[in-house]
């Protein structure tokens, strides 16, 4: 069971408790649980525990921190400099931030993400960096120079991807929260498939400085958690404008940790048809209907809603996802940081280029690269790229035309529960087929939390399901009362 | 324009387009896989797009400009150490002009 963020800051607050001593409880758990998991790529044993250090004397001369002592993971795409405790401007040197990719395996940033800086201003303890899948791009967490992430429920099955390390940290009970990013589910989906809490918010919610760009007109940042008020205090600390990111929001954000004491029902629930059409594993269409039952249960009407471009808008996705990386990923070609391939005398800049390159790059990387720079090529664009956008904007305007007539959408999170190791690695398609229920939110930037709501049976073991809430732009707060209304009436 | 073959030119032209060195090894799988992933996304010329506007991203706020005032910056010891090779103060690349050209 993993223990709550709020009580873990109310007992460092009132001094119940050490942040030192939640910190080395923390790197004992993930000494004896990781080599199993893999969740973590690294961890910072004594600077953790300095940074700890320094939270407990903050406390004790009288500082308020909402995230007192928290101990927090970081998905290994998002930089972090060398200080893990200092209130400041996040210049430094230090910790690597791999990427899980070859091309990054020494990289240590020069500076710390905006998300990650605000959590450290804010009392957590940072104390490691998780696994991913590289660059971010897979939905298992296999594609990683550090090997697999194996799901804490069973371990011969995959936690999702590609925050699949941070969903595994959380719900391995190693942290009760851990930061994450978003392009087309990579946060829902594990959430889903380890039985956590998942948090996409709304595109231009939080600061991406310092998070490395998969695709950024549909990167977002944010936390997984043990249960939905802690994903809000999480959210809470990690919103604010920042003019280090062009698409940071300057609206003004509620304070959504506070109003979840008693959540308000949603009104109108909507309910996709095309999320109970063929293809959903029936114990997560069961799972889907008893999260409709519950809100039925508690006043809330359910209304079908129709999103009839569910299965174009993945093909739109990854156009436009591929096509966003293939310039983002331009920047790494071994001149100026991470690797670079030995040349031999009278190669060019141009081989450093396509070796760095092509030896730095997994096989996944490197296809979604060649996949992007088809759809942008002469000849191609309209046919690819800008007929995508068009879809994009269809996507958006069915959301939209949705919310007249409900308050949030309930979907599932991924088509079934968490597949076996190796299941899917062979056909890339049948990947990218995983994120058939999350790629719309990404493209059309809204808020999205995964709740989890029941535990299916699969090939002899039991894995914990969750569904997807789904609300308009900016309206966490809606989204967050639906989501803790949920959790309440599934616990009841 | 139909949808290509993905034939070992093509996959050829694609490596060189995104600075890519690929292997014999590796080559046939990603020519496949990439066959695969364009036949399917080829179903979005199924649809009526006519009058719809793209869509490049999502939100209404405009992109401001940054003021033009210095701020902190990362020093140059710190890029020099995380740059993979140095020569004097520059970063070191192999020679542009004369042979070694073709970047």
């Amino acid at each position: 069971m993993t223990e709550s963020a709020r009580v873990i800051a109310a007992d460092v607050t009132a001094r119940r408790r050490s942040a030192v001593e939640i910190a080395r409880a923390t790197l004992a758990a993930i000494d004896t649980r990781n080599p199993t998991l893999n969740a973590f790529v690294e961890t910072f044993s004594e600077r953790t525990l300095a940074a700890a250090e320094i939270i407990d004397r903050r406390i004790a001369a009288g500082e308020s921190l909402p995230l007192a002592g928290v101990p927090v993971a970081l998905k290994d795409n998002l930089c972090l400099g060398p200080d893990l405790s200092t209130p400041g401007d996040g210049l430094g040197f230090g910790g690597r931030t791999t990427c899980a990719s070859r091309i990054l395996e020494h990289y240590r940033s020069p500076y710390t993400a905006t998300a990650v800086q605000r959590l450290i201003d804010a009392g957590a303890v940072i104390v490691g960096k998780t696994n991913l899948d590289e660059f971010g791009m897979g939905s298992s967490t296999e594609r990683s120079i550090f090997g697999p992430t194996r799901n804490p429920h069973d371990p011969t099955r995959v936690a999702g991807g590609s925050s699949g390390g941070s969903a595994a940290a959380v719900a391995a009970g190693l942290v009760p929260l851990a930061l994450g990013s978003d392009t087309g589910g990579s946060i829902r989906q594990p959430a889903s498939h380890c039985g956590v809490v998942g948090l996409k918010p709304t595109y231009g919610r939080v600061s991406r400085f310092g998070l490395v760009a998969y695709a950024s007109s549909l990167d977002q940042i944010g936390p997984l958690a043990a249960n939905v008020a802690d994903a809000a205090l999480a959210l809470d600390v990690l919103v604010a404008h920042d003019p280090l990111d062009a698409t940071s929001s300057t609206r003004v954000a509620p304070r959504w940790g506070t109003e979840l004491n008693s959540p308000a029902a949603p009104r109108r629930v909507g309910i996709p048809r095309q999320a109970r059409g063929p293809g959903v594993h029936p114990g997560v269409a069961a799972t889907l209907e008893r999260a409709l039952e519950r809100f039925r249960a508690v006043g809330a009407a359910i209304v079908e809603i129709d999103l009839p471009l569910t299965d174009h808008a993945i093909a739109a996705y990854y156009i436009i996802a591929t096509a966003e990386a293939s310039s983002n990923l331009a920047r790494f070609d071994g001149v100026r940081y991470g690797r670079r391939a030995a040349l031999a005398e009278g190669e060019s800049l141009l081989d450093l280029y396509c070796r760095s390159r092509g030896e730095g790059f997994g096989d996944e990387v490197k296809r979604r690269i060649l996949l992007g720079t088809h759809v942008l090529s002469a000849g191609y664009y309209d046919a690819y790229y800008a007929t995508a956008q068009k879809v994009r904007r269809r996507v958006h305007d069915d959301y939209a035309r949705a919310f007249m007539d409900c308050g949030v959408i309930l979907s599932p999170a991924a088509p079934a529960p968490a597949f076996r190791l190796g299941e899917k690695t062979a056909d890339p398609l049948a990947m990218y087929l995983e994120d058939v229920f999350t790629v719309g939110v990404n493209l059309a930037g809204l808020p999205a939390a995964v709740v989890p709501a029941g535990v299916v049976q699969a090939g002899g073991a039991s894995l914990p399901v969750g569904v997807q809430l789904i609300a308009p732009a900016f309206e966490e707060t809606r989204l967050l009362a639906a989501a803790a209304t949920l959790e309440q009436a599934l616990a009841a | 324009m139909p949808s290509p073959d993905v034939t070992d030119a093509h996959l050829r032209h694609l490596a060189t387009l995104s600075r890519l060195t690929l292997t014999d090894a590796e080559t046939p799988g990603l020519r496949e896989s990439l066959a695969a992933i364009i036949a399917y996304v080829d179903r979005l010329r199924d649809l009526d797009l006519a009058g719809v506007q793209p869509m490049t991203r999502p939100g209404d706020e405009p992109a401001p400009l940054a003021d033009d005032v210095p701020n902190a910056a990362i020093s140059v010891d710190t890029l020099r150490a995380i740059a993979p090779a140095m020569h004097g103060d520059y970063i070191a690349v192999p020679k542009v002009l004369g042979d070694g050209g073709g970047a």
